[in-house]
């Protein structure tokens, strides 16, 4: 029924089939917006945040999505801005789950903020001295830059390439993208790292509180590392799974063990700056506010120690040894292990970095403050997750995502 | 008329809390909701959603009988001035609309409601939990809108609010010295609510760079202390207690540290 949309040499599955997926898909997506109405509607009343809990399950959500979302300006930097010339052909992929993921952080946060219709004051009214303020700015930039770079894979439809406007200007596109991609690095650098300064300025919260250079927190610049070191596992870890539904080799080998070879090095080299940040913190910033490490770490239901094990060396340390070494990226069961921990890592850290610093009480007579997410918060945080499976379907459907593609899956 | 007013000098409001007057009546609280119209909810028992400016924590040492000791601590919003008195307050610096802002000619931080757009940064911000989200539109009883103050506005759904030292109050003050054509106006005539009716005069309010003014002595007491002073958040509510531990429980310390 829809063939003549089919990028051609490349086989699909049938429309009927498709259109069952995109049913499952978007009978959550509805479940989630559902739930986004009454959260505009009826107020954040509808979620279980408190005023112990002002930053919870979203603000850890378009934390998470925008770190692993990095892929996509690192993968750029390294094809356009390095030379990385192979990664060609993965980079569309980057992209796309990259716009998915900011895509998706404008809308929790469109979500998130009590009076969603006065949004635009945040640009308006603009605080210079608010990391908030940075990063509305550099996301609402750099989303403008995902979407230039991800518009010339569009006029790449079959239909719309015939169109001879859409064709120079998909090919003008491609031509000055090394300027976009240069841009998208800038921005990212910027954005990601004043997400890490959101909780590393705050001075009266001494579990999240770092002190840095000039007016950048030392999380500033951990946050934009970790996000260019595990953004791209999650590349990687997406591509993985969508051969797996799709049943095809879709990018190839040594283009997966390039990207993951460049991430266990980043990885490695931003898990000792984190030690180091863990260790000054824990021996000095904390100690200068009169607490020690396992204040922070006991007397409460849920956070332990194991927490920062959970983050350093079983999603920092191990997948790092096992990127880095030829051996490990060469065994797909080891790869496939350490591209998981390292999609875990950078979400563990995002979540104590928002939900452990509301969770630990500062005044002496206050104790732990614990919290659960409501269903509303629960449907709408997976909202983004069944609009991305439902954007992935149809641009892997009817654009040229894996230039490898025919290659890999010749027609029989 | 504006040079003349930079010529003045920069008045500090703040408070003196004697915790050892203090008994804990709760009468700040009641005085402080009514003045400023804070809304309520039908269901008050939790606490972690319920709106109150002014709240009165309860304090023990920890010891059994017959050492036992409690202590009632009234806690308002801090009016933080921030490291070195820049008034980067915690709250003040984060929030990315400028929806709070601190005065540099009262020191009082003071909350926009019509620019604040609920992004709940400045309450993560804020280590005294002085700040309040609503989390529901406010429903007065059946009459109760008649006993609304005319001077305080309500706020409406998805803000944040919080204590502002009854500002309304210290514009009325100001404006009657005006129409009277006198610049600078009493002690005595601008006062918040808390501190008029606190029974036992445990509250004192006044501007702390002032002599005249009796918290500028009261603040140098050696009882004296602040919430949270090694955090540098350079709070404006001054604490007094002849009692050691009441003092220790106002910062954190390192085990076997001393103070």
């Amino acid at each position: 029924m829809d063939s003549a949309l089919i990028p051609r040499g490349v086989k699909r599955c049938p429309t009927w089939q498709f259109a069952l997926w995109i049913g499952a898909a978007g009978a959550v997506l509805l479940w989630g917006v559902f739930a986004m109405l009454l959260c505009w509607f009826k107020g954040l009343n509808q979620t279980n945040m408190n005023d112990s809990y002002g930053f919870a399950l979203w603000i850890w959500a378009d934390l998470a999505v925008i770190a692993l979302g990095g892929g996509a300006f690192f993968t750029g930097f390294l094809r356009y801005i390095v030379g990385k010339d192979e990664l060609k052909n993965i980079i569309n992929y980057a992209v796309l789950i990259g716009f998915i993921c900011y895509s998706s952080a404008l809308l929790i946060l469109a979500i998130d903020i009590g009076q969603p219709l006065r949004g635009w004051f945040i640009f308006w009214h603009a605080n210079v001295h608010s990391m908030l303020t940075e990063v509305a700015f550099c996301l609402t930039c750099y989303f403008g830059v995902l979407t230039i770079e991800y518009v010339p894979l569009i006029l790449e439809n079959r239909q719309i390439d015939k169109v001879p406007f859409f064709h120079r200007l998909g090919h003008n596109m491609h031509e000055i993208m090394a300027v976009f991609a240069a841009t998208g690095a800038f921005l990212s650098f910027f954005h990601q790292g004043s997400l890490g300064g959101v909780s590393g300025v705050l001075f009266g919260r001494p579990f999240g509180y770092r002190e840095g250079i000039f007016i950048w927190p030392w999380t500033f610049f951990l946050f934009t590392w970790s996000a260019a070191a595990c953004g791209p596992c999650f590349t990687i870890l997406v591509t993985k799974i969508t051969e797996k539904i799709t049943g095809k080799k879709l990018v190839k080998q040594n283009v997966i063990e390039l990207l993951a070879k460049i991430s266990g090095w980043m990885i490695g080299t931003y898990i000792i700056a984190k030690i180091i940040d863990t260790w000054y913190w824990a021996k000095v910033t904390a100690p200068a506010a009169g607490l020690s490490l396992m204040d922070f770490y006991s007397n409460n239901p849920f956070y332990g120690i194991w927490i920062l094990v959970l983050e350093i060396v079983i999603c920092g340390i191990i997948p790092a040894i096992i990127l880095i070494s030829e051996k490990g990226r060469k065994n797909p069961a080891a790869l496939m292990a350490a591209v998981v921990l390292a999609v875990i890592g950078p979400c563990v850290n995002r979540w104590v970095m928002v939900l452990q610093v509301m969770a630990v009480p500062v005044l002496t007579f206050e104790s732990w403050a614990m919290y659960y997410p409501s269903w509303q918060e629960v449907a709408t945080t997976i909202l983004p997750v069944a609009y991305g499976v439902i954007l992935i379907s149809f641009s892997y459907r009817y654009l040229p995502v894996f230039p490898q593609e025919q290659e890999l899956n010749p027609e029989v | 008329m504006k040079e003349e007013q930079s010529k003045e000098k920069d008045k500090k409001f703040g408070m003196v809390i004697d915790l050892d007057k203090c008994t804990g009546c709760g009468a700040c609280m009641v005085a402080c909701m009514a003045e400023n119209n804070v809304p309520f909810k039908e269901d008050e028992s939790n606490k972690r959603d319920s709106i109150t400016w002014l709240r009165i924590y309860k304090l023990t040492n920890g010891k059994p009988f017959p050492d036992a000791d409690i202590c009632y601590l009234p806690r308002p919003c801090q009016h933080c001035g921030g490291k070195g008195e820049h008034g980067h307050s915690p709250c003040v610096s984060v929030c990315p609309a400028t929806a709070t802002d601190y005065s540099k000619e009262t020191g009082i931080v003071s909350q926009i409601y019509t620019r604040c757009f609920g992004c709940r940064y400045c309450m993560a911000a804020c280590p005294y939990h002085a700040r309040y989200f609503n989390w529901w539109d406010p429903v007065w009883p059946d009459g109760m809108e008649k006993y609304l103050s005319p001077n305080v506005s309500v706020r409406m759904r998805g803000i944040v609010e919080k204590c502002s030292f009854c500002f309304h109050r210290y514009q009325l003050a100001k404006d009657k010295a005006y129409f009277e054509g006198r610049r600078e106006i009493e002690e005595n005539e601008y006062q918040t609510a808390c501190t008029q009716a606190c029974p036992a005069g445990a509250i004192v309010f006044g501007d702390l760079n002032n002599p005249e003014h009796a918290v500028y002595e009261l603040k140098k007491s050696g009882n004296a202390f602040r919430l949270l002073e090694r955090l540098q958040t350079n709070p404006k509510v001054y604490y007094l207690s002849g009692r050691e531990w009441v003092r220790r429980a106002g910062d954190n310390y390192l085990k076997d540290e001393k103070k």
